[in-house]
């Protein structure tokens, strides 16, 4: 016990001593990367248990293929349907609207723009993505539906999905245009070149060799782009109205599955009602939705990176 | 008028391939260097260039004879890559690249304002120091130059005398729908060729061609620039001296000094240049005492 | 033969006849669909100047001393932002202190001490798929775990009355925390990941522990990085809407949080609440919020480009 008595011993222990305070540290880091963790399992156990809670009382045949969706009304009614196509007709409209912007901005980035350009273009581009959605909202209020509603189509209301689509649009051009950039500056130079050396020009090596070469990872920016527009929630809140509407006129008020959950959660709603379960049945579909679009998503990417590391 | 516009150049184009261009217009090329006796394919006329301001080759004049093969020899930085990209200005995409001098292929300055690279690439082909097939099919690859460059005769036909010119067809004929990256290097490296041959270019530049290859793939794509200098004219950066002295018929040798500037020291007959060099550095060098 | 009647190849393009090389056409076309790259590049700058202008004509309208005093009102020429500024500082405050050191040692435990085995890369993945959940789920986590103190199974944690922290400034900001955690952590990593080995090296040839070295060597070193990538993440937080509205933050209050407990509006509630009223002069109100939540953010982003420029800088000397 006596550490003066035998030096070397001591200091023996001393590393010992050390190394359980290094290995405390350990374990109080991990706890710390466990945090990410347990909030997955967090959201998916809250998603499940109140969601089949409300399976408990509606059918999930009944959920996923009825027509009208009224469960605050006296005839209630909970056909998820039209919030799906309404996310989906704002989702895929807004991809109409980013995929060509982004894909034609990602290949003049990498493609045509000189260095000083690009380091003017690219923080610009990605500054839309960085603005509050409600910004997006007030804009599409604002701007958009009266500059349709005065010049394209004088018989719609206060709010449409096209409005929306719009704005969600631009907020994911970043998405396309920075991974599709970066797919792009993947290509090895040494495929260019030999495009080059065989009498290519830059539109032939754009189009034939490094575009092909980077789809992977263009696609990849497509479906997360498509599947932050689907999670995308006070734009649409705002422009799109609170209508559940199984339509595909983009000229119509819709409601998201995101707008929905918000409308809920602003109204008074008490607790445990099948009402209030009805956030956490279509929170737990949208979670799936996107979970689905990112897994493919993150896949597609790694694979694109093994090809050229 | 994008018609009109094509139809003029087209028309240009058949008037001057009935002067048969496969053959005949080299040979007043010979009146600008009227110490050689063969024919001159491209004459390199007091080149420098720099890059972002730094130099990287000084004041370099060669005269490349015609369908032969010619060797820049070097130590590593001695600017001879760079020189070669300049037969076919490759260079011209780094950005920041400046260029004085000329270089005349058949008599025409390559660097003139109103010559297009990209005529001036499909006419002198390039094979690189890395395999570097595209990600398509071996038929693909060979075809890609001749679809670009609107290739009108049998393309099957134009693949397969291409990949049987590389020494390749017999390797790959039953696969030709497969990878060109399924391949091993050395096939890789001939695909590559085969695909430069393709588009029937006047000139094939190579770039170190057998630097990442095994010895025997590297002998098989020697006996194979041996074959095609009867066809082409070939220059061949190597830092490889015995595969220079294998297949070249002249040798150019360049250095960069202190300042790291490349410049040609000797240009001569490879067995000249390998047996009795007029400068002591060219000496010094095959004899291995520096590089 | 004269070199007039040369054909010259290079200057053509033209290879041997059975080629149709048809320079122009290709370079017409290069030119063309140059032209529209610049167009497509073009909108998305064009619409974010649109933006900003249609904020900017109404954004000044109410804009005085007032507007960032008084608390929200009926009357939009007396109403004001007070309320949510404070709310959100609040809210940033808390998110900030738990998110840093949360975040950083998850960077830390990923880079510096996990192995390379699959918990690891089960944990990797999952931060990736975090990223990607909408942030209305998030709110809903935070709704159940943090304004109610339950998952929704068995007992919810209460202290005395109380459960949960109920519809308070710390449900918001543990809420916003968990939604930055991703973005702070792989903002992390990457400062560690630049960090380069040989001072590791340096560090452990003379004897150092693996904490001594990471706290003293590896983190001072990353701490620019760290801090910038901490900051985009609470500008992201600061604009986020949903998951706050989600866990009940009010879209009408006229007073001011005094502690973590206390109910609170923030930035973009309070604009979201002027924006759904009809009467064009809340949506003027609504602009001017905007321009100090874009301000604000502009801000911060200025800061964290500045920290990246000047702390990297002395930091690799």
């Amino acid at each position: 016990m006596s550490y003066e008595s035998r030096p070397v011993s001591a200091r023996y222990r001393q590393n010992l001593r050390n190394n359980l305070g290094g290995r405390l540290i350990g374990i109080l880091l991990f706890l710390c990367a466990s945090v990410t963790v347990v909030t997955t399992i967090g959201i998916v156990a809250i998603l499940c248990i109140e969601g089949f809670s409300f399976f408990a009382e509606v059918s999930p045949i009944e959920f996923f293929t009825g027509t009208k969706w009224t469960p605050l009304f006296t005839s209630k009614g909970f056909g998820v349907l039209p919030l799906i196509s309404g996310t989906l007709l704002i989702g895929l409209g807004a991809a109409c609207v980013a995929l060509p912007l982004g894909t034609l901005t990602a290949i003049y980035l990498s493609e045509y723009a000189t260095p000083k350009i690009r380091s003017v273009l690219k923080p610009m581009v990605e500054v839309l993505s960085g603005i509050p959605t409600v910004v997006y909202g007030y804009f599409a209020l604002t701007f958009v539906s009266p500059f349709i509603k005065e010049y394209l189509y004088p018989e719609a209301g206060p709010y449409m999905a096209i409005s929306a689509i719009i704005v969600v649009g631009i907020m994911i051009v970043p998405i396309v245009a920075s991974i599709s950039d970066d797919a792009l500056r993947a290509v090895p130079r040494e495929l260019r070149e030999a495009a080059y050396g065989v009498g290519s020009s830059r539109l032939e090596v754009t189009t034939r060799v490094a575009f092909p070469a980077a789809l992977s990872g263009i696609i990849a920016s497509y479906i997360l782009a498509i599947s932050r527009a689907i999670g995308e929630t006070m734009a649409v809140t705002v422009a799109a109205g609170a209508r559940p509407n199984l339509t595909a006129n983009p000229l119509e008020a819709v409601q998201t599955m995101t707008a929905y959950i918000v409308s809920v959660s602003l109204g008074d709603t008490p607790h445990g009602t099948i009402e209030f379960k009805t956030i956490f049945a279509v929170g737990l579909t949208l979670f799936f939705m996107t979970l689905v679009m990112n897994v493919i998503s993150s896949r597609i990417t790694k694979r694109f990176r093994e090809v050229y590391d | 008028m994008i018609d009109s516009a094509s139809e003029g150049i087209m028309d240009k184009g058949t008037e001057q391939e009935s002067n048969s261009p496969e053959v005949g217009f080299a040979l007043d090329d010979s009146k600008e260097s009227p110490d050689e006796m063969e024919a001159v394919a491209i004459n390199i006329d007091a080149l420098s260039l720099w890059y972002s301001g730094v130099q990287a080759i000084e004041n370099v004049s060669l005269q490349i004879p015609d369908s032969q093969v010619t060797a820049l020899i070097g130590p590593s930085g001695c600017g001879k890559s760079t020189l070669l990209r300049c037969i076919n200005r490759m260079n011209e995409l780094i950005p920041g690249v400046t260029l004085e001098g000329q270089i005349k292929i058949h008599g025409e300055n390559i660097y003139e304002k109103d010559v297009d690279p990209v005529a001036v690439r499909r006419n002198v082909g390039m094979v690189f120091q890395k395999p570097n097939p595209f990600p398509k099919s071996i038929y693909e690859n060979v075809a890609f130059g001749a679809r670009i460059n609107g290739y009108k005769g049998n393309m099957d036909e134009l693949v397969r005398s291409s990949l049987e010119q590389a020494a390749l067809w017999d390797e790959v004929s039953d696969k030709l729908r497969e990878s060109g990256l399924a391949l091993s290097g050395g096939q890789q490296q001939r695909l590559c060729i085969a695909r430069a041959i393709a588009v029937r270019p006047e000139v094939i530049l190579m770039d170190e061609p057998c630097s990442a290859l095994d010895p025997i793939a590297t002998q098989r794509i020697e006996d194979l620039i041996r074959e095609l200098r009867n066809t082409f004219t070939i220059v061949i950066v190597t830092h490889n001296m015995q595969q220079a002295a294998r297949v070249s018929d002249k040798t150019a040798f360049m250095l960069a000094g202190e300042e790291r500037i490349g410049r040609l020291v000797e240009f001569s007959p490879t067995q000249e240049l390998f047996t009795n060099p007029s400068d002591s550095r060219t000496e010094d060098y095959i004899t291995g005492r520096f590089g | 033969m004269s070199s007039e009647n040369n054909p010259s190849r290079v200057r053509s393009g033209l290879g041997s006849s059975d080629f149709r090389t048809n320079l122009a056409f290709r370079h017409l076309k290069g030119r063309m669909f140059y032209l529209l790259c610049l167009f497509g590049s073009l909108v998305g700058i064009l619409l974010l100047v649109t933006l900003i202008n249609d904020i900017r004509q109404d954004g000044f309208s109410y804009m005085s001393k007032h507007f960032f005093t008084n608390f929200p009102s009926r009357k939009p020429e007396i109403a004001g932002f007070h309320g949510a500024i404070m709310g959100t500082l609040w809210v940033m405050g808390i998110v900030a202190i738990t998110s840093f050191p949360i975040g950083v040692g998850a960077a830390l435990y990923l880079e510096e001490y996990a192995k390379r085995n699959k918990l690891t890369s089960l944990i990797q993945t999952n931060i990736s798929n975090l990223a990607g959940v909408p942030s209305i789920v998030f709110g809903i986590l935070g709704l159940q775990l943090f304004v109610r103190g339950t998952i929704g199974y068995g007992p919810a944690i209460c202290i005395g009355e109380q459960c949960g922290f109920g519809r308070s400034v710390m449900s918001g900001a543990l809420t916003l925390t968990l939604l930055i955690l991703p973005i702070v952590i792989v903002a992390a990593q990457e400062a560690i990941k630049s960090v380069p080995p040989s001072i590791r090296e340096a560090s452990y040839g003379v004897g150092a522990t693996k904490w001594q070295t990471v706290s003293s060597h590896v983190l001072p070193q990353a701490m620019p990085g760290i801090m910038t990538g901490m900051i985009l993440a609470l500008s992201r937080a600061i604009g986020e809407t949903a998951p706050i509205i989600m866990i009940g933050a009010l879209t009408f209050v006229a007073f001011r949080p005094e502690g973590p407990l206390d109910p609170f509006t923030a930035m973009p509630i309070q604009v979201l609440n002027w924006i759904s009223r009809p009467q064009a002069a809340f949506h003027d109100l609504a602009a001017t919020g905007i321009v100090v939540l874009l301000v604000t953010l502009l801000t911060m982003n200025t800061i964290a480009v500045l920290i990246r420029v000047k702390l990297g800088r002395s930091s690799s000397r």
